[in-house]
C-alpha cells in the first residue's frame, strides 16, 4: 500500500502541467512519445478509411505511378528524346525516380490538409498536433509500399534482376521521410492560416515532378550548376534510389551534391518544425 | 488531501475582431491585397478590436473537489475549459495543474463513421489519452455500459443518434484521469442515459476522489455533482463559492428559470433548525412547471426538514420580486388567524396564488423565512425559485401602452360622466 501511493505520487510529479503564453513547453518532445500511440491509431484509421472506403483506392494506388509513368516514357524518352545510354530498361529508370517523388509528392498533399480535415480534434483535445501531418505521411508510404511492388513486377517484365544495392533502400526511405516531412510542416502550419494555399501545393507538386530529376538522370544538368540543383532535396533521394535499383547508375555518396540536398533537407526539416511549433498553439484558433 | 491541484492566477484570453472578414483565418490573397493597399496609401489598418473572453480569472481548486461553472452563452465558460484543456493558449496569466488531466469537451470526438463500433472505441479512447493496454482492459466493460454489444461490428454511420452517443458516453465514462474536465456534454441523449452518466461521473468524484471540472447549464445536474461553482459573467469570474449559492446568484442576476429545486439532505440549505428539501413552482391550473400562464395562477410547494424536535409555533414566509428586485409581495403562514404548532419531522407546504393578478415577467421567490413565535428567524433562504409569467393572450392594453406593469387590479370602479353633450 506505501508502496503505491509513493509512486502515485511520484506520478503526479510527472503529470505538472503549467500553462503560460508563449510558453514553448518544456516537455514537448515527452508528449510526443506519450502520445506515440495515437499517432499509431491515427495512422491506422488513415490507412483503413482510406482503402474501405474506396475499393478504388488500391486500384488509384497502382494507376496512378504506372500511368506517370508511361507518360514519363514518353515525353522524356520519346519526345525530348533523353533516353539513357543504359543496359537497364528506361521505364525502369524512371520508375526508380518516380518512387520516392510520389511519396514526397503524396506526402506534402495529403499532410498539408490533415490539420483541416481534423478539425474537430483540433478544437476539442489536446496532444501535440504534429502527430496529425505526421501520420497522414505513413498513409503516403502505403502507397510507396505498392508502388514499390508494381517495381517488382516491372522487374518481371522486362527481366531484370537489380544488384544487391537494392538492400539499401530503407535507408535512403527515411531521407526521403525526412525530405518530405519539413516542408509537409511548413506547408501544413501555413495552410491553416492562409486557406488558399491549398491551390499553391499541387502546382508546386506538378512543377517538382519536371524539375526533379525524374523522367531523367541528374547528370543533364551542368557540372557548375550542380550544387544550385541541388538545393531541392528530392535530388540527392531521387539519385541516391535511382543507385539503389539501377544497376549502373553512379554512386551519389561520392560526390558532393547528394550532401548538399540532404543539408537542404535537413534545413527545411528545421524551419517546418519551427515554423509548426510556433503556428501549433493558435492553430484552435485559427481553424 | 488538500492539496490544490488546479491554480489559475490572472487568466485572461484575448480575440481579435477583424471587422472586415468574419472568419478567423485569412486567405493568402487578402493578406497581399492588404498590403498593396497600404504600400499606396499610408492609412494604418485599424478595422480590427479586442475582444476579451476570459479577464483577469483567478481560482484554486483542490483534490477531490468537484467545481461547477456556470453561467450564460458567451459568458467565456467553454474558453475556460479549453485553455485548461490546453487546446488553446491563454494571452496572459497563469495556470499550475497538477495530475493527469482528461478533457471531455464533446463526445465523440473524432469517432469515424466508416469504422466500426469496435475500432472507434479504439480510436476515441486513444483520442482520450487511454492507453491501448487501458482500453483493453476496461473493453467489456466499455460495451456493457453502451449497450450496443449486437452492433460491435457494425460501421458506425449506420447507428442511430441515441447510439452512437451511448457507446461515445461509454468510452468517456471509462476515463480515469487524475482531474476532469467535462464540458456541457451530457445536455444531448437520453434522460435515462444523461442520469447513467452523471451517476458515474458522480462516482468518479465523491468515491474516487477525482477532481472534476464541469461545465453545464442543467443546473439540476451540477448541483447534485458539485460541491463548489464558479460563476462567470462576461468573461469575468464575479462569484465563486458554494454551489448553491453560486446558483442562486446566477439564478438571481439573470432571471434563469428555477422552478423546481431538490436537495439531498446532506447538502440541503439551512442550519440546525431546518434544511430546505424541496421547492418547486407550478401553474395552478395546468401543473406545468415550464409556462406560466397570467390568468392562472400558481402553486408553490416547499418541502422543509423541521430539526426543532420540540413542539414549537412555526411559520413560513416568503417575499416576491420582480426582476428588478422590487418587492412585489410577502406572505407568510402568520397572517392567518390560527396558531400552528409543530414538533420534528418533515413539512410539506403548499400555497395557491390566484390568477389574473401578476402581468407577465420575472418573478423570484426570495427570503424565504423559517419563523419561530412569529418573531424569530431561524432560517433564510434566499433567491429559492424563478419563474416566468406570459400574457394569456393579447388585450387591448398592449396596443395601447405595452407592458401591462407588474401587477393588474381587476376591480377597479370607473366613473365616467359626460357633462353637457347636448
Amino acid at each position: 500500500m506505501a508502496f503505491t501511493l509513493k509512486k502515485l505520487s511520484g506520478n503526479n510529479m510527472s503529470f505538472r502541467i503549467i500553462i503560460e503564453p508563449g510558453r514553448t513547453e518544456k516537455n514537448y518532445w515527452n508528449d510526443l512519445w506519450r502520445y506515440r500511440e495515437l499517432f499509431y491509431i491515427l495512422s491506422w484509421r488513415d490507412i483503413k478509411v482510406r482503402y474501405k472506403q474506396a475499393a478504388l483506392g488500391i486500384v488509384w494506388a497502382i494507376l496512378r505511378p504506372l500511368l506517370t509513368m508511361l507518360i514519363l516514357v514518353y515525353i522524356f524518352g520519346t519526345v525530348a528524346g533523353m533516353r539513357e545510354n543504359s543496359i537497364v530498361p528506361y521505364a525502369i529508370i524512371v520508375f526508380a525516380g518516380l518512387l520516392p517523388w510520389q511519396f514526397f509528392s503524396n506526402s506534402l498533399m495529403e499532410s498539408s490538409n490533415s490539420l483541416t480535415g481534423n478539425e474537430r480534434l483540433i478544437t476539442k483535445v489536446y496532444f501535440p498536433r504534429m502527430i496529425i501531418p505526421a501520420s497522414s505521411v505513413i498513409t503516403s508510404f502505403i502507397d510507396f509500399f505498392i508502388s514499390f511492388l508494381l517495381l517488382l513486377v516491372l522487374f518481371i517484365v522486362y527481366d531484370y534482376l537489380p544488384s544487391a544495392r537494392i538492400f539499401a533502400l530503407p535507408a535512403f526511405w527515411i531521407i526521403a521521410f525526412i525530405a518530405s516531412i519539413g516542408p509537409g510542416l511548413y506547408l501544413t502550419a501555413l495552410n491553416v492560416k492562409y486557406r488558399d494555399f491549398r491551390y499553391i501545393i499541387p502546382f508546386i507538386v506538378q512543377l517538382g515532378l519536371y524539375i526533379s530529376p525524374v523522367g531523367f538522370s541528374s547528370n543533364v544538368i551542368p557540372g557548375k550548376w550542380q550544387w544550385l540543383y541541388s538545393l531541392n532535396p528530392m535530388v540527392g533521394v531521387i539519385d541516391a534510389f535511382r543507385w539503389c535499383i539501377v544497376k549502373d547508375a553512379g554512386n551519389p555518396l561520392l560526390d558532393y551534391p547528394f550532401y548538399i540536398s540532404l543539408g537542404a533537407a535537413l534545413l527545411f526539416l528545421w524551419m517546418g518544425i519551427h515554423r509548426f511549433r510556433k503556428m501549433e498553439r493558435s492553430f484552435a484558433d485559427l481553424i | 488531501m488538500n492539496d490544490i491541484v488546479i491554480k489559475a492566477e490572472n487568466l485572461g484570453k484575448k480575440y481579435m475582431i477583424f471587422h472586415e472578414s468574419p472568419e478567423r483565418y485569412s486567405t493568402l490573397r487578402d493578406v497581399i491585397h492588404q498590403k498593396t493597399k497600404s504600400l499606396f496609401s499610408k492609412k494604418k489598418q485599424t478595422a480590427r478590436e479586442e475582444f476579451w473572453a476570459l479577464k483577469d480569472i483567478n481560482f484554486e481548486v483542490k483534490r477531490g473537489e468537484a467545481v461547477g461553472i456556470i453561467g450564460r452563452n458567451g459568458a467565456g465558460k467553454s474558453t475556460l475549459l479549453k485553455i485548461l484543456s490546453r487546446i488553446t493558449e491563454p494571452a496572459e496569466g497563469y495556470v499550475e495543474m497538477n495530475g493527469r488531466v482528461s478533457s471531455l469537451l464533446e463526445v465523440g470526438t473524432g469517432f469515424h463513421p466508416e469504422l466500426t463500433g469496435r475500432e472507434n472505441i479504439f480510436l476515441n479512447g486513444a483520442i482520450l489519452g487511454m492507453s491501448r493496454a487501458e482500453i483493453k482492459k476496461k473493453f467489456d466493460d466499455i460495451v456493457d455500459f453502451s449497450g450496443v454489444e449486437k452492433f460491435l461490428d457494425t460501421p458506425v454511420k449506420r447507428y442511430s443518434s441515441g447510439m452512437y452517443l451511448r457507446l461515445a458516453f461509454a468510452v468517456a465514462a471509462h476515463l480515469e484521469p487524475e482531474i476532469l474536465i467535462v464540458d456541457e456534454v451530457l445536455a444531448v441523449g437520453d434522460a435515462e442515459f444523461q442520469k447513467k452518466c452523471l451517476g458515474k461521473m458522480d462516482e468518479v468524484s465523491k468515491k474516487e476522489g477525482r477532481t472534476v471540472l464541469f461545465v453545464s447549464h442543467n443546473l439540476g445536474a451540477v448541483q447534485n455533482l458539485c460541491s463548489r461553482g464558479l460563476l462567470l459573467q462576461d468573461g469575468a469570474l464575479s462569484f465563486s463559492g458554494d454551489m448553491d449559492k453560486t446558483i442562486s446568484r446566477y439564478v438571481s442576476v439573470f432571471l434563469v428559470e428555477q422552478t423546481a429545486r431538490a436537495w439531498k439532505k446532506e447538502n440541503a440549505p439551512g442550519n440546525e433548525y431546518a434544511r430546505l428539501l424541496q421547492a418547486k413552482v407550478s401553474d395552478a391550473r395546468t401543473g406545468d412547471t415550464h409556462t406560466f400562464n397570467a390568468m392562472n395562477g400558481f402553486v408553490l410547494e416547499l418541502e422543509i426538514e423541521n430539526l426543532i424536535s420540540e413542539k414549537t409555533q412555526l411559520d413560513i414566509t416568503y417575499h416576491l420580486l420582480d426582476e428588478k428586485g422590487i418587492l412585489i409581495t410577502v406572505s407568510s403562514s402568520a397572517f392567518s388567524p390560527e396558531t400552528n404548532y409543530y414538533s420534528g419531522g418533515t413539512m410539506k407546504i403548499r400555497t395557491n396564488f390566484p390568477g389574473n393578478i401578476l402581468n407577465e415577467g420575472t418573478y423570484t421567490f426570495s427570503r424565504l423565512l423559517f419563523v419561530m413565535n412569529k418573531e424569530i428567524v431561524l432560517t433564510e433562504w434566499n433567491d429559492v425559485l424563478s419563474f416566468k409569467v406570459v400574457k394569456a393572450a393579447a388585450t387591448i392594453m398592449e396596443g395601447m401602452w405595452g407592458k401591462e406593469g407588474v401587477v393588474k387590479i381587476n376591480n377597479l370602479n370607473w366613473e365616467i360622466h359626460s357633462a353637457n353633450a347636448h
